[in-house]
């Protein structure tokens, strides 16, 4: 971490979030498009805080990476799974339509950001897509495909998100369990020869999933000659 | 603030838990923004230095001779989750300083990594028994991947200002943002004043 951080833009307050759509991803994920008060003015690869308040003044928060490029709009989408005794999550899964108004932060996070100008590898592990998902819609909406090259590696073809999307945007998709009937490359976790045959001095690699999937990537990265300070990293999820 | 439609929140409630946090359980989530480092015992070093009378380094070996002392409370992360009930043992930060001895004029500490990483910290924070450099997590070497060989622990801050792979304490005579407060995170951090970014 020998690079200067970017500068950080100025964290909003809390502002009320209106559910405008509500999309399935998997079975145990949705997406949540919301429209923002004030205003969505982010970075891909940044998260929000989402706080729910219960009547006797008891609330509840957790970050959710943004999903969306952002756009110039006050609309943000996030990518909600649902975890096991998860007191936010279920709550958005069972709970939440339409129209419901929830308390959102942010944008928060300088370091794990892309502003579509250089090249960038994205490797996602599971929900570890998400923030790489507005970097890639981010180059598709620049015009620039051609600089962000998204990898995402999900157990079976039923826990991919944005599956009709990423086909469209050209994502490579890794199964690392069960891939579809007639899928290229047989199920397996990620390796070297998944990366891209070179990788240039420009690009920015940015890795996000469970410990165990960026720790992975990271070696692979590493022992493929690439500099640490050119991986940027987001982990999430339990280690023991 | 209005309540959230259909919102009720958990009944039983820890008292242990600070606003806006939740207990993760058995769980350990690891938020850092580097590759995991492998630090080796045999090149470890932690420094003191900065307005110090006696800049001190101390070897892994000699680290581990002084007299030791043993955390038992709860961890609080800014992400929002908390874990109660942990056991860390290592070294006081008050036995470094005394070692060290801070000048009059000190008041801020810049906590240094072998990865680059830095956190700032008052130093009353880090005095007076309540900050400590650790490599034991419940009775086991502290594992790479949260902040092994050894890490700072100020528990009574959200995690962040206990930094990962520990590699000394500048001492200074004024605040200096470090890498997660330069990139918008709270200078002080108290978990129990939800202190979570700049402006809180």
């Amino acid at each position: 971490m020998t690079e200067a951080s970017l500068p950080f833009p100025s964290l909003g307050k809390w502002q009320r979030a209106t559910v405008v759509q509500i999309r399935r991803e998997t079975a145990s994920a949705k997406t949540f498009r919301m429209e923002l008060d004030e205003t969505s003015d982010y970075l891909a690869g940044q998260h929000f805080v989402l706080r729910l308040t219960a009547p006797d003044g008891y609330t509840a928060s957790r970050s959710y990476s943004v999903a969306s490029a952002p756009d110039g709009s006050k609309e943000i989408e996030l990518t909600v799974e649902r975890l096991p005794e998860g007191e936010v999550s279920s709550f958005m899964h069972d709970e939440v339509v339409v129209g419901d108004e929830l308390e959102v932060r942010g944008p928060i996070g300088g370091w794990f950001v892309w502003r579509g100008t250089t090249p960038a590898l994205l490797l996602g592990g599971g929900s570890g897509v998400v923030p790489l998902m507005a970097m890639l819609r981010l180059a598709h909406r620049l015009g620039r495909p051609d600089l962000a090259h998204l990898i995402v590696s999900t157990r079976s073809p039923e826990d991919l998100y944005y599956a009709a999307e990423l086909a469209r945007l050209q994502g490579t998709v890794l199964y690392t369990r069960r891939a579809p009937e007639g899928w290229p490359r047989p199920a397996g976790r990620l390796s070297s020869a998944d990366l891209p045959a070179s990788i240039g001095g420009e690009t920015t690699i940015f890795v996000c999933g469970s410990a165990g999937f960026s720790d992975a990537a990271t070696e692979i990265l590493l022992h493929a000659g690439v500099a640490s300070e050119r991986i940027r990293v987001e982990r999430f999820g339990p280690t023991l | 603030m209005k309540p959230t439609r259909g919102f009720r929140g958990r009944s039983n409630r820890d008292p242990r838990l600070p606003p806006g946090q939740y207990d993760v359980g058995r769980d350990w989530p690891v938020l850092t923004a580097e590759a995991t480092p492998t630090v080796p015992t045999g090149s470890w070093t932690f420094s003191v230095g900065g307005l110090v009378e006696q800049p001190t380094v101390w070897t892994w070996e000699e680290i581990q001779a002084l007299p030791g002392s043993t955390y038992s409370g709860d961890i609080h992360c800014v992400t929002t989750w908390s874990k109660l009930g942990v056991s860390f043992r290592g070294v006081s930060v008050d036995t470094l300083l005394a070692a060290a001895r801070p000048s009059a004029s000190a008041s801020h500490v810049l906590a240094t990594t072998h990865t680059g990483y830095t956190t700032n910290l008052p130093l009353e924070d880090v005095t007076g028994g309540q900050a400590w450099v650790v490599w034991d997590y419940g009775g086991e070497p502290l594992a790479r991947e949260h902040g092994g060989p050894a890490r700072l622990l100020v528990p009574h801050l959200y995690f962040w200002k206990s930094a990962k792979w520990v590699s000394g304490l500048q001492v200074m005579d004024h605040d200096e943002p470090g890498f997660w407060e330069q990139n918008g995170y709270h200078d002080h951090g108290d978990p129990w004043l939800e202190q979570r970014y700049q402006g809180d």
